[in-house]
């Protein structure tokens, strides 16, 4: 089947441009530009904010670790452990993060509330919670796989860099004292204890099965 | 006595800012290439002293590469020439130092009339003019010969870096350099021949001398300029005559076997290059350092109806005169750094082409309508 055939024209060099000089003045004209517009706003001081306005003309660094460009709301950042309003963790310790993660980067010790606490036979809680960020690939499984909202990797944080290994396998307090983009260690998602309306109430000693 | 002691300070002040000039440089290159591209440039080196800190606009960055610089191990290849290794930065930095000896920066100070207007019997009369500063370190008969004869030098220490190194790279680098460097010199020196016709001579202070009684080089050899400021360029083997560095082919060309002091010689050569071509090109064809209508006995206008004439005393246009040519250097050297920055790197063949089937022909052709419009004017001489 024949196509349509687009004919493009062979790009003409004029002498002006065969000869360069023109060009090589226009250049300059070009970078001289930028730079008066450039040093104008460093000596005036007034330097575009490229965290706000990233197509202004002109200067557009962003002084990294004092200015830093927002990121997405769904960006994944490094991993946090959200709060219940006592201050516990949401996490329920049921493995599903463990579980999805490729790169088996999650370790979960889960620990039985005690006898007598209102929570013990619905939900556990996990003694030990251990990421190691080096092993982490960033894909967001165990955020995905979470079915109690406990894990999230809002933070917007990247991994920074450590001297030693060690310091990158985050245990379960530097998890929880990790904060939100927006500065909640909570999550907008609602919560429901065991006893409040809303609970299920419905568990492994007492659902019957 | 006054000879030996104006021009010992001369030298002094003249290879002392040189020396200087590539820590300068290379924070203006930094900074002005970051203008250019929209960014800040280096800000972070940083002198606290107590609770004070001295950033200076990136300046201290040159102070910290400085300190690095001589903490860097001083390695040296094994299987090379360790005599010629060890010369090479020498022979590549001295030339472009010494090529600032002939460059007159300022009219002669007569030091008997400072506070006089100009005369010009004093060059004439034996006891004044022998009680004079030449605002020059060598008065050379040569002038402009001496240039050529130097500058052809700074080539050797490229060649011999290349060759010294033990190192495909460098030797590749080295040859560039040094049939880059014989080839541009060939149409400089021809670029120069039209000037020195219509100057009659070929010392510099004359030639200066020339361009404020009548107009400025550029005017009367606008060709020549043009060739002569590519051929410095490329003199120079900075963007974008750089193949013998050509990072991107040869690592870092000539002077890839080098680290610590040894490199920055050759990097500050480089920059003190580019000083001295400034300076050469302010000399020969920007009326070096004459103020557009100053004349030794100050300002003097008889244009457009206007007849204006401001007198000042002698010491007072040397100062300005001083002022002026500084201005014009620094003016050159930024456009030189601004062409550095704009411009990408040329290809060996077209480099080679450019100067032998561009430049030289034209430089020639240049030489030829000179005489030809000269010969015109004036008439035979004989």
């Amino acid at each position: 089947m024949p196509g349509k055939t687009k004919v493009l024209k062979k790009p003409v060099r004029t002498i002006g441009e065969q000869s360069y000089l023109l060009e090589v003045v226009k250049g300059l004209g070009t970078t001289l530009k930028h730079f008066f517009q450039g040093t104008g706003q460093m000596v005036s001081g007034n330097v575009p904010d490229a965290v706000k306005h990233p197509l202004a003309e002109g200067i557009a660094t962003i002084s990294y670790p004092e200015e830093k460009r927002p990121y997405a709301e769904r960006w994944r950042g490094v991993h946090r452990l959200t709060h219940r309003d006592d201050g516990s963790p949401r996490c329920v310790a049921c493995l599903c993060c463990s579980t999805a993660c490729p790169a088996q980067c999650i370790y979960i010790k889960p620990g039985e509330y005690p006898e007598g606490d209102k929570r013990r036979g619905y939900e556990r809680y996990p003694v030990e919670f251990v990421i190691d960020e080096l092993r982490c690939i960033f894909c967001g499984f165990c955020v995905e796989a979470c079915p109690c909202d406990a894990i999230r990797m809002d933070t917007g944080m990247h991994m920074t860099a450590f001297d030693e290994k060690s310091a990158f396998v985050y245990d379960k307090d530097k998890l929880m004292s990790m904060v939100s983009q927006h500065g909640t260690q909570k999550s907008e998602n609602p919560r429901h204890e065991p006893g409040e309306a809303g609970h299920p109430g419905i568990d492994r000693l007492r659902g019957g099965h | 006595m006054l000879f030996w002691i104006s021009t010992i300070v001369k030298v002094l002040v003249a290879v002392g800012f040189l020396a200087q000039v590539a820590a300068i440089l290379l924070w203006v290159e930094r900074k002005q290439s970051a203008m250019m591209q929209n960014r800040i440039g280096p800000n972070r080196a940083t002198i606290k002293i107590g609770n004070f800190e001295i950033r200076a606009a990136g300046l201290v960055h040159s102070i910290a590469d400085g300190i690095k610089m001589v903490w860097k191990a001083d390695w040296e290849p094994s299987g090379g020439d360790h005599l010629l290794y060890r010369l090479a930065p020498i022979i590549a930095i001295v030339p472009a130092l010494c090529l600032c000896a002939v460059i007159p920066f300022a009219p002669t100070l007569y030091v008997d009339h400072a506070r006089d207007l100009y005369d010009p019997a004093w060059a004439t009369d034996v006891a004044t003019a022998a009680r004079s500063i030449p605002m020059q370190i060598a008065n050379l008969d040569v002038g402009v010969l001496f240039v050529f004869a130097v500058a052809g030098a700074g080539v050797i220490g490229a060649a011999l870096a290349g060759w010294s190194s033990d190192n495909k790279f460098s030797l590749m680098g080295g040859l560039r350099a040094a049939s880059q460097m014989v080839s541009y010199e060939v149409a400089m020196g021809i670029s120069l021949v039209g000037s020195m016709m219509i100057f009659q001579t070929v010392r510099l202070d004359e030639m200066v001398t020339w361009q404020t009684q009548h107009c400025w080089g550029i005017f009367v050899q606008p060709v020549a300029f043009v060739l002569f400021v590519t051929a410095a360029i490329a003199e120079t083997k900075r963007v974008p005559f750089d193949t013998p560095e050509g990072e991107s082919e040869l690592v870092a060309g000539y002077f890839t076997e080098y680290a610590g002091l040894k490199m920055a010689m050759f990097a500050s050569g480089e920059f003190v290059e580019v000083c001295v071509s400034s300076a050469l090109i302010t000399t020969i064809f920007l009326g070096g350092w004459q103020f557009p209508f100053v004349q030794l006995t100050g300002l003097e206008f008889h244009y457009l109806g206007l007849n204006v004439s401001w007198h000042w005393a002698h010491f007072i246009v040397v100062l300005v005169g001083f002022i002026t040519f500084s201005l014009k250097c620094v003016f050159l050297i930024f456009m030189q750094l601004q062409v550095r920055w704009t411009l990408p790197r040329f290809r060996y063949d077209q480099i080679m082409r450019l100067g032998w089937q561009m430049l030289l022909p034209a430089a020639l052709l240049n030489v030829l309508v000179t005489g030809t419009v000269l010969l015109f004017l004036n008439g035979p001489t004989h």
